[in-house]
């Protein structure tokens, strides 16, 4: 990928991100449009891990409930800042990742599944168990950040909906910008070779567990940012926000947009977020039809949807 | 997604196109209809469906039908949230009845309050009503009423010392907390105190472990789902000599069925007339209710009844009355203000008395100890 | 004494049906390298089906039958459909597409039957089986000796039979086992039949323990996953005693420490194995190909 496709994907986000409220009819839509960038940018650091590094993770959702849990404990029992606390949460989430991260990631394929699935599956335990401090799976309160009021006080009155909109909207293309800026340095370069062979990488010199655990330790941040956001924008959170399925629905996002793109987790986030909403009109038959979209894409387009549209737009099919 | 989509959605969520030139009073419910917590949602979204579809074809209220909109939420906060907002913006209805659990319900709840649409919740806990919150109602007993309900009982039995195992869903941990609170109150001590996961097979080493515990008198057990059946099967199997308590989270026939009526003789657990809606007296003040709904929802699904369809049916009857004395289905605030007015309403869990201060309006009277005797439910009052 | 032996039981109990899970992944991983998520869905189809067969006035034996047979239909048509188009695929996209069945099975069941929760009589009554104080009901033996009678079948099957040693040659190398006269498709075929045919036995084994609902199946899929990978993949050997020793994790745990980590303690353990053996207690060392 050259310099030039970075600015473009950038610009196609931003301006999609910008043009899209001119066609929403209700307010309901920012929630969505909302939704659609908060997963989008944990799936941002899945193709960071899965896309770049060629390792896989079933256990992110982990990363996403400590960013999550952070922005509703911190402010409550540190009297941090809302805001304050989803920086906190992303600290504890990377140091986290770090101490896991070494001795996980010598695991290769399934053995690497398993070890983060269990992963996740303490965190989403010690969440749902520690009900003193959680408020246990019945969920606990998050405190408001504060800022929409900050800028209502300005006069810039905002509905709920258009303000988070705007946050997640901003956060995203901060997080795109940077893990497209990664895809070019060094160390992606790196990261890039190892996924095509780990051996091959080590004998050109790359330091493979160091990259290893960096795309990790990156990808664990983008999750729990995005965990932060959530609990921030919804005000409430439950221990759901780290459970299994959680995990598998970002890697899906992830896969199923393209996992080599910035641009295709975003379009990957966008069909997942958007399938649920739509599918409502198949009422009882909506988990039948959901499941059936995702064994087909990933039979059909392997390489997920968004390299396999822009192929086809340039005519280069088999 | 686009305008027609979500119109498409909405039309194929109504099912109910014919009497479209009239107006309608446009509800909307999000229930976990399926997920973990499809145990209570299910029942759930079946008796609405079939409790609108009955009021419309009796002429619906004041001559207008109701358009239902109904989201499964599949237990999931977030996605509760999402439906909480689309039904408000998107479908713009006038009254929300939902959130199976108490996480969705703290998610729609904050939706409702922000936007002023009144919304009944069908889940258990206190947190819900108290503190009161202007649009948010209630119709299941809180959690902490069971408890009350059945250490009064095992007061009269003389019990003062038990054993608890709770499941570690949000249901069996609300429970299993609030008994905790009030326990002492009633002059109770809870020796040992045991977990389960909501899909575990087998509860022998928890049971063991309280069998083991010097003194325990009784054991009780919130949850609901299949860890209740499993923990009154593995008592059974250990020969336990002491009381077995469960929560109204069983409430269902199906649950002895499921226990097996040899393991469950002798059980006990606070439950609504529902449950014996066979044996009530005709003069009983829910008498008609119960058997009206209990026949109605045997006949179209030809399923048993269950204390959550009971809920959903209940909040349907509240909203129903409510727009009926508003006299303006199109007005929230006037739906949330008769809503609040609603006097001696008589549902399937109880007779609803609401006001300014009490958002559930349900008392313990409401409440029947139950015992299963020989397969079936008998009260013992 | 009596506990720790009460306590024995039911984590051999739950740990034989983990283990009947796991060598159902084995067959499956062993034959094509798939690690097959809606393994869990074979037991919850065993189970509801033989439910709604005996409802219908069927024996129970011929029930179950049925239920297995169907099921075995059903994985077949699994791999034909799904996986044998998709071969070759990366490890992720194969982890989505056995999930995305798994959602699939589940929402025809919901719709195809219902959403309670169902129960048959278990086999040889419910009246205990009184050992040095501890007790243990006869269809928890039936579940044990099943998952035991499984591993000996498979077993048999792997080192004695020709088909058998066609299954683990299509494992090792496809390429080779082409060349040499092995209809891969058919192994293929095969290994799905026979895994979602262990998947159904198991359900209707532990269904009069357990229940069975629609939606049983995602949590036995991922501790049979976990008590495959604790084994180590594609050995029979493995799946078994790592289901037997992960249910006996859960129920001590439970038992003498705290019930409500005991799954906490079961995949620490994993994590501590899998950290010093990479491959898990009889897992083979593979090297990577450049």
């Amino acid at each position: 990928m050259t310099g030039r496709n970075k600015w473009i994907s950038l610009g196609v986000l931003a301006l999609l991100i910008a043009l899209l409220p001119l066609f929403f009819p209700s307010g309901y839509y920012y929630r969505v449009g909302a939704l659609i960038f908060v997963n989008a940018l944990s799936v941002v650091g899945l193709v960071i891990l899965i896309g770049y590094a060629g390792q896989i993770s079933l256990g992110h959702a982990g990363f996403a409930g400590i960013g999550a849990y952070a922005c509703a404990l911190a402010p409550e029992h540190l009297g941090l800042h809302p805001a304050l606390a989803l920086v906190l949460g992303a600290v504890v989430s990377g140091v986290m990742a770090a101490l896991i991260g070494k001795p996980i990631l010598r695991l290769k394929g399934y053995y690497l599944a398993v070890a983060t699935l269990g992963f996740g599956i303490l965190v989403s335990m010690v969440l749902t168990n520690e009900r003193g401090l959680t408020g246990g799976p019945d969920g606990m309160n998050v405190a408001d950040l504060g800022l929409r009021s900050l800028l209502r006080d300005m006069g810039w009155r905002l509905s709920g909906g258009e303000f988070w909109y705007m946050v997640c909207g901003v956060v995203l293309l901060v997080g795109a910008w940077l893990a497209l800026n990664l895809f070019d340095s060094p160390s992606g370069r790196a990261m890039r070779a190892l996924h095509g062979s780990e051996v091959a990488a080590a004998t050109v010199g790359v330091d493979v567990p160091r990259q290893k655990l960096r795309a990790f330790v990156i990808s664990a941040v983008y999750a729990s940012v995005a965990g932060s956001l959530l609990a921030l924008q919804n005000g409430y959170i439950t221990p759901d926000v780290a459970g299994f399925m959680h995990s598998v629905e970002m890697v899906t996002m992830a896969v199923l947009g393209g996992v080599g793109s910035v641009l295709g987790a975003t379009f990957g986030a966008a069909i997942l977020t958007l399938l649920p909403q739509v599918l409502t009109v198949f009422a009882e038959y909506e988990q039948l039809v959901l499941g059936l979209v995702m064994v087909l894409v990933m039979i059909f387009l392997p390489q997920g949807l968004l390299p396999s549209i822009a192929r086809r737009l340039k005519g280069r099919d088999e | 997604m686009s305008k027609t989509t979500t119109a498409l959605a909405t039309f194929a969520a109504l099912g109910v196109l014919a009497g479209a030139a009239q107006a309608e009073i446009r509800l909307g419910v999000s229930v976990s209809a399926t997920g973990p917590a499809a145990f209570l949602g299910d029942p759930e979204a079946k008796t609405i469906e079939m409790l609108v579809e009955q009021l419309n074809e009796e002429g619906g209220i004041n001559g207008e039908e109701i358009a239902l909109t109904l989201y499964d939420d599949g237990g999931d906060p977030n996605k509760a949230r999402t439906f909480a907002t689309r039904l408000v913006e998107d479908d713009e209805v006038v009254a929300i009845i939902g959130g199976s659990t108490t996480g969705t319900t703290m998610s729609i709840l904050s939706v409702a309050e922000d936007e002023g649409i009144p919304f009944i919740s069908l889940a258990g806990a206190i947190s819900i009503i108290d503190p009161v919150r202007e649009y948010v109602f209630k119709t299941p007993h809180t959690d902490r009423m069971a408890c009350e309900k059945i250490f009064t009982d095992m007061q009269a039995q003389g019990i003062t010392k038990i054993g608890m195992i709770s499941g570690t869903d949000g249901f069996g941990a609300s429970m299993q907390a609030q008994c905790k609170e009030v326990a002492g109150e009633h002059g109770i001590e809870i020796l040992a105190d045991e977990t389960y996961g909501p899909q575990d097979a087998d509860m022998t080493p928890q049971l063991t472990r309280i069998r083991n515990t010097g003194g325990v008198q009784a054991v009780l057990n919130p949850g609901f789902g299949q860890g209740p059946a499993i923990v009154t099967r593995n008592v059974a199997q250990l020969g336990f000599e002491i009381p077995l308590y469960q929560s109204h989270g069983v409430a269902s026939d199906a649950f002895i069925e499921l226990a097996g009526a040899e393991a469950a003789e002798g059980l006990r657990l606070p439950g609504t007339a529902l449950l014996i809606a066979d044996k009530l007296a005709e003069d009983d003040a829910q008498y008609e209710v119960v058997t009206t709904y209990t026949e109605a929802y045997k006949a179209r699904y030809d399923q048993e009844v269950s204390t959550f369809g009971g809920y959903a049916h209940d909040a349907f009857a509240l909203i129903v009355d409510a727009i009926t004395r508003a006299g303006d289905s199109e007005d929230p605030q006037a739906i949330r203000d008769a809503l609040e007015a609603t006097d001696g309403l008589v549902g399937t869990t109880g007779t609803y008395s609401f006001s300014p201060e009490d958002h559930l309006g349900l008392d313990l009277s409401a409440f029947r100890m139950l015992e299963i005797k020989d397969g079936d439910w008998l009260p013992v009052e | 004494m009596d506990a720790l032996l009460q306590f024995l039981f039911s984590g051999l109990t739950v740990g034989a049906v983990y283990a009947l899970v796991a060598l159902g992944f084995t067959i499956i991983y062993n034959a094509s390298d798939v690690v097959n998520f809606a393994q869990g869905e074979f037991v919850m189809l065993g189970g509801m089906i033989t439910v709604f067969a005996f409802e219908a006035g069927l024996p129970l034996p011929l029930a179950a039958v049925v239920a297995i047979l169907i099921t075995s239909a059903i994985g077949v048509a699994l791999n034909k459909l799904a996986i044998e188009p998709a071969r070759g695929a990366p490890v992720v996209s194969l982890i989505i597409i056995t999930i995305g069945a798994s959602i699939v099975i589940r929402g025809a069941t919901q719709l195809v039957f219902d959403k309670q929760l169902h129960r048959f009589p278990s086999f040889s009554g419910d009246d205990p089986i009184h050992v040095l104080g501890a007790t243990i009901l006869p269809q928890s033996l039936w579940v044990i000796g099943g998952a035991l009678a499984v591993f000996v079948g498979l077993w048999i099957f792997f080192t004695l039979t020709l088909t058998g040693k066609a299954v683990l040659a299509t494992a090792n190398n496809r390429v080779a086992a082409q060349l040499v006269g092995i209809n891969t498709g058919w192994v293929m075929t095969l290994s799905f039949g026979l895994s979602a045919a262990i998947g159904a036995f198991a359900g209707v084994l532990v269904t009069p323990i357990t229940l069975v609902g629609y939606d049983v199946g995602v949590a036995l899929a991922l501790k049979g996953f976990a008590a495959a990978m604790l084994g180590g993949m594609g050995n029979p050997k493995g799946a078994l005693v790592g289901g037997l020793l992960l249910g006996c994790f859960e129920a001590l745990t439970a038992g003498y420490l705290s019930s409500q980590y005991k799954e906490a303690v079961a995949f620490i353990v994993i994590l501590g194995v899998l950290f010093v053996m990479p491959q898990g207690l009889f897992g083979s060392k593979s090297t990577e190909r450049v």
